[in-house]
């Protein structure tokens, strides 16, 4: 497995923009059956997609009915949830708890990650086992006794209360992450800088950093992406619309905001935050691809 | 240059010092804070699972031993909660594998348009695990959903049925929810699996008369192993912690109460911290021997890797 990327040449890899070589065994003629098989895995990804949309258009006896296309589509439900504040305190919360999270996360994981990867250390496997044991962990595990210390020390139903757990699931991810991006940047440079009498800090910081940007983004992503999405954490920890996290008040939309159906409006929230992040995926795809694999084939 | 080579040994040793202890340095703000955040709430959780400790009676604490443990594992809901999450893991995992691994050979191969699969399978990835529960939840709303509405125009069982109101059809949905949405995450794993084989390999096969069916199960899936359990290794963690499907889809009605789920309920809604405590720790035990034995048995290659990679 590990030789999985021996044969790439390095700079490619370090972008990791580039989508990998692959061998192009037969040619571009499928067997009919075989495309079958593609339009219905795209049938399966994309068609989930178009009812979320097609339900956020409608409203009343079109909703109710169930139409394969509304016939009378209407943006009322985004309207709705654009005026519901607790939507927008919700999106601002999950705005900021994603940004900090993730910022200090690779912060801290690029240091660890670069020991790992390029340093002598002492019981580097121990360690590593143990980063690795932390993500098997189930949330709740933690959101148990966090609830109540929490509780007693005042950081129940804050952003910070939010933050502290969720990095502590985030790091885990980007050490992996960035520990087999790390060790595919040649040594030769770094031994250069050695040569010319850095010590091994300068040498992370001068010369391994700035040729990590691409990993440090991807990585970045998948933080991001992890962070916006956890849930347990952030319905255990919070209780009010001020703490709240965008997944969660979703969750809770339920008939606060209308009464007989809330669904067109759930749809329409659901929508609002699926966009940007299908948008991220449409333009860093590789890089998502890249870090996946990374990190899993080599973790 | 001379001199520098002579002085090269005192030089690496001199160095070998220096870079252990910035490895310390580096790594010691990650572990500090993930030690004080995983570790400590989990011992703590120990201790309160030894406990009767109820919000409601403003914290009033009680050491029980193991009395909480006892309830639960004597308990029907542990035991229903305990055989629905692994019903769960067992189909979801073992479609997203057969799934992933027919995307993966997909996504290996060459033709036009490969990008725009790849990119269209990863769209769900990308999805809030709330918001696909949202968007499976609406396909099967009865007569308004587009399932059940199919079914029903094309005259087909299941039109009329309360997909989420009743066990079975309710599993179904959680399931295939589950499925669509990490799917893309196993295929892309066996997929940088399959880009390890080399060409050669199967250049060896059809020299040697394989068909293409002999050689996916002779060549291509024992070589795919190490892939294909490590993909299988992650989503069962993953799956062994739902909390967010059934949540949402079911608030755990009909049979569909995961583990995390009902150490939840106690925990948030009946507010019991002891024996939510003593549940989210069964829940965190059961995920540790399901990986130690995944790692014992299937997971040998792996751990060939991970000494590699030291």
């Amino acid at each position: 497995m590990s030789t999985l990327t021996a044969e790439r040449p390095t700079p490619e890899l370090v972008t990791a923009g580039k989508a990998p070589k692959r061998r192009l065994r037969g040619e571009s003629k499928l067997h009919p059956l075989v495309w079958v098989f593609v339009v219905a895995v795209m049938a399966f990804s994309l068609i989930p997609f178009y009812w979320l949309v097609n339900t956020s258009l409608k409203k009343g006896a079109s909703l109710s009915k169930g139409e394969l296309f509304p016939s009378q589509p209407t943006l009322e439900n985004y309207l709705v949830v654009f005026q519901n504040p607790e939507f927008l305190l919700a999106l601002r919360n999950s705005v900021i708890i994603a940004v900090v999270t993730t910022t200090v996360a690779l912060v801290f994981a690029s240091f660890a990650a670069y020991a790992l990867a390029r340093l002598k250390m002492r019981r580097k496997a121990m360690i590593l086992t143990l980063i690795l044991s932390v993500t098997t962990f189930p949330a709740i595990a933690i959101a148990a006794p966090m609830f109540s210390i929490w509780r007693e020390i005042g950081l129940y139903d804050t952003l910070l209360g939010l933050i502290i757990p969720k990095l502590t699931f985030a790091l885990p991810l980007a050490i992996y992450t960035l520990t087999s991006f790390f060790k595919e940047i040649p040594r030769e440079l770094e031994e250069s800088a050695y040569m010319d009498g850095a010590t091994p800090f300068v040498a992370f910081r001068k010369v391994i950093l700035p040729l990590a940007v691409p990993a440090l983004a991807t990585t970045a992503i998948l933080v991001f992406i992890s962070v916006w999405n956890e849930f347990l954490l952030a319905v255990t920890l919070t209780t009010s619309p001020e703490a709240r996290p965008v997944p969660v008040a979703i969750a809770f939309f339920s008939g606060t905001s209308e009464f007989d159906q809330p669904l067109g409006t759930i749809s329409a929230a659901s929508v609002i935050i699926t966009v940007p992040l299908v948008i991220l995926v449409l333009v860093c795809q590789k890089r998502i691809v890249s870090g996946m694999t990374a990190g899993a084939v080599k973790g | 240059m001379a001199i520098r080579t002579l002085h090269a040994p005192a030089k690496t040793n001199a160095r070998d010092r220096a870079e252990r202890k910035l490895a310390f340095r580096m790594t010691a703000p990650s572990l500090v804070i993930m030690t004080l955040v995983a570790a400590v709430p989990i011992g703590y959780a120990v201790w309160l699972s030894l406990n009767q400790y109820s919000v409601r009676t403003a914290g009033l604490s009680r050491f029980v031993g193991l009395e909480n443990y006892i309830n639960a594992l004597a308990s029907q809901e542990w035991w229903a909660a305990f055989g629905q999450t692994f019903l769960f893991a067992g189909l979801s995992v073992s479609l997203e594998l057969i799934l992933g691994t027919a995307m993966a050979l997909l996504l290996n191969l060459a033709f036009k348009g490969r990008a725009v699969l790849r990119t269209v399978v990863l769209l769900p990835y990308a999805i809030i695990t709330v918001v696909s529960a949202i968007t499976w939840q609406t396909m099967f709303q009865p007569n308004m959903g587009l399932v059940t509405n199919v079914l029903s125009t094309l005259g087909l069982p299941g039109g009329d049925v309360v997909w989420l109101g009743e066990h079975g059809y309710a599993m179904a949905v959680i399931v295939m929810a589950d499925v669509w949405k990490t799917t893309p995450f196993a295929a892309l794993i066996i997929l940088a699996g399959l880009q390890v084989i080399s060409a050669e390999t199967y250049e060896a096969a059809e020299l040697d008369g394989a068909s293409k069916w002999q050689t996916f199960v002779n060549i291509t899936l024992p070589l795919l192993r190490p892939a294909i359990v490590l993909a299988a290794i992650f989503r069962t963690m993953d799956a062994l912690r739902v909390f967010d499907l059934p949540f949402v889809l079911t608030r755990g009605a009909n049979g569909t109460e995961s583990m995390s789920m009902l150490a939840y309920t106690q925990l948030r809604e009946n507010r019991l911290v002891g024996e939510g405590s003593a549940l989210s720790i069964l829940t965190f035990l059961t995920v540790m021997v399901v990986s130690v034995i995944y790692v014992r048995f299937a997971g040998g290659n792996i751990r060939d890797v991970a000494k590699e990679e030291q």
